[in-house]
């Protein structure tokens, strides 16, 4: 089997403060393989942006990766300097925005914005970027892509600056994508065309991708294998379909049945008691064991169970069980 | 885009005129310019005569409207103390203050985005904050007091620079006077312009700065970084642009306010420049030469505005409403 595109081991992402050290991203560990699309779920605040923002090494200070390595293209990257990082971004990692209304400079043309990004990683001339600039364009669906690259950001539509964004993203063709809430800030019939795209895109390229998204329909529409994030940590890894129909995990287990499906015909939806814990309040142990339906004494005492690859991160997982 | 310019047109003569009513109603309370003209032998028949000469003796409307008639045509009467046009005067004066004006102005303007930009970027450096707790300094001073401890420190003191004075001044044209050409006219600029410059100076660094910052922290500069540019490319290309957009409404006013305020530092120094002669016109009761020189500040200030609301046009492509492709 290759090498993963992205292979993160026991990640750990701190902030220091007053009130002690908080970890919203607590040893997680996982691949993806090239043209492969991993979604990260969780609700937020579960530390699913903050393992991606830590890949692409732009976590905002005082937070920092504290242990554990991530390798792409089986070169080690969370060890680089900030100038090799800066090489590393747009070239070898796109990244993808959650609102692409304030994701694009307004005081630039998409053109030059689209050539700059070339520019500086591609070893071409202007006139070449400015061809490609054009090109991308019509490839992520601008609708006369040679005249709109002269146009600013504000002319265009919620749905289209998203493509405008994706095509940034992707124009240094880049192993890998780290799609933050991709159609979070969209509406509902622009989002399934926006993640039809970027599938079809990464597909064609090979591109990995890191899909991060609380929306349970998008993962089932679009990921290839699913990470299920919680306070922090890695709650369940796995393919699509196995965690979404047989999930281990009493969180995942949770969190599907709380999901409208039309085929249920439920008159109400489940409900997980409580809530995520604050970063600063996580339990020992398990830290879902307050809330778990199924807690023993075990669950509440150190050490905690760590995620492996279709194990859940639990000592006492749902094992082949449908969701009822 | 000329629907525009005709409207702020429009609005700029319309503060004109109020500015005019209003320096114009003031100067009533100045003092009775007849007191400094006339001599102690004087007799009440001499100050009848004089008065009715200048027109004092006509009731304020008919004062202002003959005042705006003239103006209009560049014609601001004559000065009472020294005789002549005041036009004429104040032509002489103006490249004193508009040289010192400009000078200032562009230390302010680039030394303040320059340091402003600095302590954006490196805000947490040791260099950064000393700048920040120097400038502290710039915007607490008087104006006056800055001017007379450079006076002390370089011309008493140092002995390096003239404490007054324009130096020697070339003419240039037929009545632009100038001291850049000459080392003792380039001399004596320095010390009056630092004075003058240096609030406006920390006050746009300080706006840079804050506005710098904020901006610093929006999506698109995530975004650009994240696209992997270049951090000079971030910071001057992205964050600069944005930042620039705010700045320079305050910048418009700050060299209309330099203008005006070199009142002060004109005064220290003993500029010969229109702010000196508008200080000299207040003891005597000038009141044509301070009416003129108040509309010309005026003038300036609007004219000012005026550009830095077409500057958006060109910096802001949001504003430029009549080429707008989609929504």
């Amino acid at each position: 089997m290759a090498d993963p595109v992205l292979s993160i081991r026991d990640l750990t992402v701190e902030i220091p403060t007053r009130h002690g050290i908080l970890r919203p991203v607590d040893r997680v560990s996982y691949d993806i393989a090239q043209g492969e699309i991993l979604g990260v779920v969780g609700e937020s605040g579960a530390g699913k942006s903050m393992a991606g923002n830590a890949v692409i090494g732009l976590l905002t200070p005082p937070a920092h990766i504290a242990g554990g390595e991530i390798r792409l293209n089986g070169q080690r990257i969370d060890t680089l300097g900030p100038r090799a990082l800066r090489r590393l971004r747009g070239k070898d990692i796109g990244m993808v925005f959650q609102d692409p209304l304030t994701s694009l400079n307004p005081l630039i043309r998409i053109g030059d914005q689209l050539t700059e990004t070339m520019l500086t990683h591609l070893d071409i001339s202007r006139k070449e970027a400015e061809a490609r600039a054009i090109a991308a364009l019509d490839e992520v669906g601008i609708p006369g892509a040679a005249r709109r690259i002269d146009s600013y950001p504000h002319e265009f539509s919620g749905g289209m600056r998203q493509r405008v964004v994706i095509a940034l993203a992707l124009c240094a063709e880049p192993s890998l994508v780290i799609a933050d809430e991709p159609t979070t800030a969209l509406d509902v019939s622009v989002q399934a065309q926006i993640i039809a795209l970027l599938k079809r895109l990464c597909r064609e390229r090979g591109t990995a991708v890191m899909l991060i998204t609380h929306d349970m329909g998008v993962i089932a529409e679009t990921a290839d294998r699913v990470a299920v994030m919680y306070a922090g940590r890695l709650a369940e890894l796995g393919p699509v379909r196995d965690v979404l129909t047989k999930p281990q995990h009493p969180y995942t287990h949770g969190l599907m049945a709380s999901t409208p499906l039309a085929s249920r015909g439920q008159a109400r939806l489940h409900q997980i008691p409580g809530a995520m814990p604050r970063l600063d309040a996580v339990p020992d142990g398990c830290a879902f064991h307050p809330r778990c339906p199924a807690a023993q004494a075990r669950c509440t005492a150190s050490p905690r169970p760590v995620a492996q690859d279709g194990a859940a991160a639990c000592w006492f997982p749902r094992i082949k069980q449908e969701v009822s | 885009m000329l629907a525009f310019i005709i409207r702020r047109v429009a609005q700029s003569a319309l503060v004109l005129l109020i500015v005019g009513l209003v320096a114009f109603s003031m100067f009533r309370f100045v003092g009775d310019p007849i007191d400094n003209m006339l001599g102690q032998e004087r007799t009440q028949a001499d100050i009848e005569r004089l008065r009715v000469q200048l027109g004092l003796d006509q009731p304020f409307p008919v004062q202002y409207y003959k005042f705006l008639e003239g103006a209009v045509q560049g014609n601001f009467g004559v000065s009472y103390r020294q005789g002549r046009p005041v036009a004429e005067i104040l032509l002489e004066r103006a490249p004193a203050t508009l040289e010192l004006a400009a000078v200032s102005g562009l230390l302010a303007i680039v030394l303040g985005i320059a340091l402003g930009v600095f302590t954006a970027i490196r805000r947490n450096g040791v260099m950064a904050n000393v700048i920040m707790s120097a400038s502290l300094i710039g915007v607490s001073l008087p104006t006056f007091l800055i001017g007379i401890l450079l006076i002390y420190l370089f011309s008493v003191e140092l002995g390096w620079l003239p404490s007054f004075g324009r130096g020697e001044t070339v003419r240039v044209g037929d009545w632009w006077t100038t001291g850049f050409l000459t080392p003792s006219g380039r001399a004596a600029l320095i010390l009056p312009s630092i004075t003058l410059g240096l609030y406006q100076m920390t006050l746009i660094m300080r706006l840079v700065r804050s506005e710098m910052l904020e901006v610093l922290r929006q999506d698109y500069i995530r975004f650009a970084r994240a696209r992997g540019l270049r951090d000079r490319v971030v910071n001057f290309r992205h964050a600069l642009k944005n930042t620039m957009v705010p700045v320079i409404t305050v910048i418009g006013l700050q060299l209309g306010a330099i203008i005006a305020f070199a009142i002060i530092t004109e005064t220290v120094f003993q500029w010969p420049g229109v702010g000196l002669l508008f200080i000299n016109a207040v003891q005597f009761v000038d009141i044509p030469v301070m009416a003129a020189y108040l509309m010309l500040i005026s003038v300036m200030f609007v004219g000012i505005n005026l550009i830095v609301d077409l500057l958006y046009f060109l910096i802001d492509p949001r504003l430029r409403v009549d080429r707008a492709g989609g929504h």
